[in-house]
């Protein structure tokens, strides 16, 4: 009975899911050829399928559906909602996976499942804008070495999905850590390393089957060192930092090209003209996306100087980049950042591992905020997104040093309402407001310190992890049948 | 407030210590915590001539002494690094000298030649509380300055096999240095040697397993021959031995059971295999890495052998490593096992070594077991408890004043002394930080330090 009862509702979460991802669906511009199709000829037959890149921008669609669940009722925490806000003595309600209320001492309504939470803290699940779980995975052996398409320097028509692993054992550990979105990049040895995908931290079959419903494409780019040092040890361009920006220019005329011919081509179709299609190239779709806005960049850059001049290059192409990750000096440009509404996802003491990181400090992210931009932690490594709250931490204290009166209310949004602006999904994930998503962290104490630890998680409202119940512990097939595990 | 105190308590100390060494420091009013104590101890520390002569409840302030008032605050020894790559490293990528990459020279490699006090990484260092370091050759397979980050592209070509890198039984010999200002850092040099087992084991001798137990074997046993027959060595007149004379000078403390060898190993099995080597041939054993030797807790107990590790691991980065978790730590203890527990990465991060003490308490560790873990325990372990690791009379003046519990994030060191003498609460981090807080100023940065 409880079970029918729990089918049905993720039934329900399910249909709000999807009318939630027809809703922020961009209308696909290929779809006008046919209704403005008033040339008075014969309509022109369509494309055979695969050829136009208008057709079906979402080719492996999400096919995520949340755990079962049933409305829940957290009562009696100390509340950090993601918006700024701290709430003593806070309840949380989840109702068909959704947040239905948070506030100070609020009624259960019937029908509630109730968690004593009492001593404990709730906050938004965490978001981590820079991964490569998946990719990357866990044995870290050659054949899973999944997350570098280190031949050329631009491989925008690479999709990170197509390497993930799901089942990779990292998924389950950052789960542990709170952590209930993800964006998996591809890696920075290209000027364009590809797509990235967002997920939902849930075990799945497949990467559909993880794949964040509606949010928006990412393409992931990188300067510097990395592609510089690749290509140049391959005797061939880029070589040197002005070798990238060439690289970068040159992949974004080709891309107005491409996107001119296309649009071309759809406006004599509408004229009733005979018109030969553009061939279609999967690179350079990548590359128009972003062009239009339907996919946002999520820049690899380190140096405060670099920056700049990836910010030049945006406006010279007319594109917006949503986020610079790495980024250990943008306390140097932090005005500049702000002043163009570009996040920075960094870490807060990690430095000098390459001299482009090697003028990292520990106030970076207080520092950006300070100027009045949208400042991240996110981890780039399986371990550190287990504890992003002691990242957030170190960051807070360093903040601290300099006499900024930083809250953890404030702090808290490093890790979960930033983040899911940079991945464009802050209309429904990020912080604990009516009509999002249900994804809930309980922590054991104030997650500022180093001995707390994640006690459940909620994504969509399922139980997606309980630390004292194994049921409620994914493992991984590949962690099945290792009888030395723990 | 604090950062008023802060400055104040640096001020007051540095005086001290300029004031010549024969200056008497007495910090009073502090919370004294030693390794091993569940709570810290309202008390004293006096230091004279950077040593300190007391420490505890009912300790008297000596007459004339400089007083430092520690206003309630957490005095701990300073930290003892572990698998360190500190004064050996700047900038990663740009080079270190903790790696040997010729094939004529391994076991007689020395770190201590190497040592660079002016390093910029050693402050950051410092202010995790870190106040000596064992600085450690890198064995193939990454031991010792291990898991620098490298979010590169270099992984493109990660998992091929390394033809760049020398092939060695043994990577060298390690040293401790103290975290002072001035050219006088190294503590003691010659500490341990270090070895790769498991994978990184199998790769230097060819590719198995086995075949690196029977070539330690025999390089022991040359060892032994060389160490009765040098005469005849020397004269040329001897049969042809595994290793370089410089290498076979070098195990002879090793094989005589007194220079311990830090063995890298994490699979329990490999584990198992080393400390059946060490008994039979008599070594002195450490472990160093360790992921599963949880497992083989009792016995590692039973043969009285350390382990160092990392309480943040635990995926199964390789098959070495499928029973990784993050109450290693707290089940070695439990199992009697003396445990050092180290930062990520040899020296970029090995200032996060306080908070990985707080994870592995977080994970079932004793607060008073993480502290001796990363003070006492690696002082022993590497021989130099004479000198530092415990706030107790007759040792090095390596101490640290915190603003609240030492492993916590929001804690930060007020006071850092190293052989009595306050270091500076300053980094180039700090420098950059502060050149750049206020941006609208008129003058560019670059004129501003």
């Amino acid at each position: 009975m409880k079970r029918v009862f729990s089918v049905a509702l993720a039934l329900l979460a399910s249909a709000s899911l999807a009318a939630c991802a027809t809703t922020t669906a961009k209308p696909a511009p290929g779809k006008s050829q046919t209704a403005s199709n008033g040339g008075g000829g014969p309509p022109p037959a369509p494309l055979p399928k695969g050829l136009d890149p208008a057709a079906n921008k979402d080719p492996f669609p999400s096919t995520y559906r949340p755990l079962p669940g049933r409305d829940v009722a957290l009562v009696g925490a100390t509340v950090l909602t993601g918006t700024g806000a701290q709430i003593e003595n806070g309840t949380v309600l989840i109702k068909a996976g959704r947040i239905a209320a948070v506030g100070q001492g609020l009624a259960v309504p019937a029908g509630y499942e109730t968690v004593d939470a009492r001593g404990k803290w709730i906050t938004p699940g965490l978001i981590d804008t820079h991964s490569h779980l998946g990719v990357y995975p866990s044995p870290e052996v050659q054949a899973h070495s999944d997350g570098n398409e280190a031949i050329d320097p631009n491989t925008a028509q690479v999709w990170a999905e197509h390497s993930v692993w799901p089942q990779d054992p990292g998924f389950n550990l950052a789960r542990a850590g709170g952590v209930t979105t993800l964006l998996v990049l591809p890696g920075s040895a290209n000027l364009f390393g590809g797509r990235g995908v967002t997920l939902r931290n849930v075990p799945g079959r497949t990467v559909q089957d993880m794949k964040f419903p509606g949010a928006p494409y990412t393409l992931k780019m990188a300067c510097g060192e990395n592609p510089k040092r690749v290509y140049g040890g391959k005797g061939r361009s880029p070589a040197t930092r002005m070798g990238n920006v060439a690289g970068y220019r040159a992949a974004w005329i080709n891309a107005a090209d491409y996107m001119r011919k296309w649009d071309d081509y759809r406006a004599k179709v509408a004229r009733g003209d005979k018109a030969d299609p553009p061939k279609r190239d999967l690179q350079l779709d990548t590359l128009v996306g972003v062009l239009k806005g339907e996919i946002l960049v999520e820049n690899h850059c380190y140096r405060a100087d670099e920056m700049a001049q990836m910010i030049d290059i945006s406006k010279e192409f007319g594109y917006r980049i949503t986020a610079f990750h790495h980024t250990v000096e943008a306390y140097k440009i932090a005005d500049l950042l702000a002043k163009n509404d570009i996040c920075a996802a960094t870490w807060t003491n990690w430095w000098g591992s390459k001299l482009e990181m090697n003028d990292s400090v520990e106030a970076n992210v207080p520092l950006v905020e300070a100027a009045g931009g949208c400042a991240i932690i996110k981890s780039d490594d399986p371990d550190l997104i287990q504890r992003l709250n002691q990242e957030a931490a170190e960051a807070m204290a360093a903040g601290r040093a300099l006499g900024m009166p930083i809250t953890e209310a404030q702090a808290i949004r490093w890790i979960t309402a930033n983040p899911a602006k940079a991945l464009g999904i802050a209309a429904e994930v990020g912080t604990l407001e009516p009509g999002k998503r249900g994804d809930v962290t309980l922590w054991d104490g104030n997650p500022f310190s180093i001995y707390t630890r994640a006690q459940r998680v909620w994504i969509d409202g399922g139980l997606a992890y309980d630390r004292t119940d194994p049921r409620f512990q994914a493992k991984s097939d590949f962690e099945l049948g290792q009888e030395s595990r723990r | 407030m604090i950062r008023r105190l802060a400055v104040l308590l640096a001020a007051t100390a540095l005086t001290a210590a300029t004031g010549a060494n024969a200056a008497t420091v007495a910090i009073v009013n502090a919370r004294i915590l030693n390794p091993g104590a569940a709570q810290p101890v309202n008390g004293a520390v006096v230091v004279r001539d950077g040593k300190i002569v007391a420490a505890g409840a009912n300790v008297a302030t000596p007459a004339g002494a400089q007083v430092v008032d520690a206003k309630g605050g957490i005095v701990t020894p300073g930290f003892v690094a572990v698998n360190s790559m500190l004064g050996a490293v700047e900038v990663s990528s740009v080079g270190d000298d903790v790696d040997v990459k010729t094939p004529d020279l391994g076991a007689a490699f020395d770190v201590q030649y190497a040592l660079n006090p002016d390093s910029v990484v050693i402050p950051v260092a410092r202010l995790g509380g870190i106040t000596s370091a064992v600085v450690t050759p890198r064995a193939e397979g990454g031991q010792g300055g291990a898991g620098e980050h490298d979010d590169s592209g270099a992984e493109a070509t990660s998992g091929a096999p390394s033809s760049e890198n020398a092939h060695h039984l043994f990577a060298g010999q390690a040293a401790v240095i103290q975290l002072a200002r001035g050219s006088d850092m190294l503590l003691k040099p010659k500490v341990a040697m270090v070895s790769p087992f498991g994978d990184a084991g199998a790769k230097v001798a060819g590719g198995a397993r086995g075949a690196e137990f029977v070539l330690l074997k025999e390089a022991i046993e040359d060892v032994r021959a060389y160490q009765r027959n040098r005469a005849a060595y020397e004269r040329a007149g001897y049969r042809d031995l595994s290793l370089s004379r410089a290498d076979l000078e070098a195990l002879i403390p090793v094989v005589n059971g007194q220079m311990p060898l830090v063995a890298v190993a994490n699979r329990a099995s490999d584990i198992r295999a080393v400390l059946k080597l060490a008994k039979d041939e008599k070594l002195k054993l450490i472990l160093s890495g360790a992921a599963e030797a949880w497992r083989v807790a009792p016995e590692i107990a039973a043969a009285g052998v350390p382990v160092i590790l990392n309480p943040v691991l635990d995926r199964p980065t390789s098959f070495e490593t499928l029973g990784a978790t993050l109450e290693n730590a707290a089940r070695l203890e439990a199992a009697g096992v003396t445990v050092a527990i180290e930062g990520n990465s040899g020296a970029h991060r090995a200032h996060e070594m306080r908070y990985n003490a707080g994870i592995a308490v977080a994970n079932g560790m004793t607060k008073g077991g993480a502290l001796a873990a990363v003070t006492i325990n690696p002082a022993k372990i590497f021989g130099v408890a004479n000198r530092v690791g415990s706030l107790e009379p007759g040792k090095d003046a390596d101490l640290v004043i915190w603003s609240g519990d030492p492993f916590e994030p929001l804690s930060k060191p007020q006071l850092i002394l190293v052989r009595g003498e306050a270091q500076p609460l300053r980094s180039r981090q700090l420098d950059l930080r502060d050149r750049y807080r206020d941006l609208s100023r008129p003058m560019p940065p670059g004129y501003s330090y």
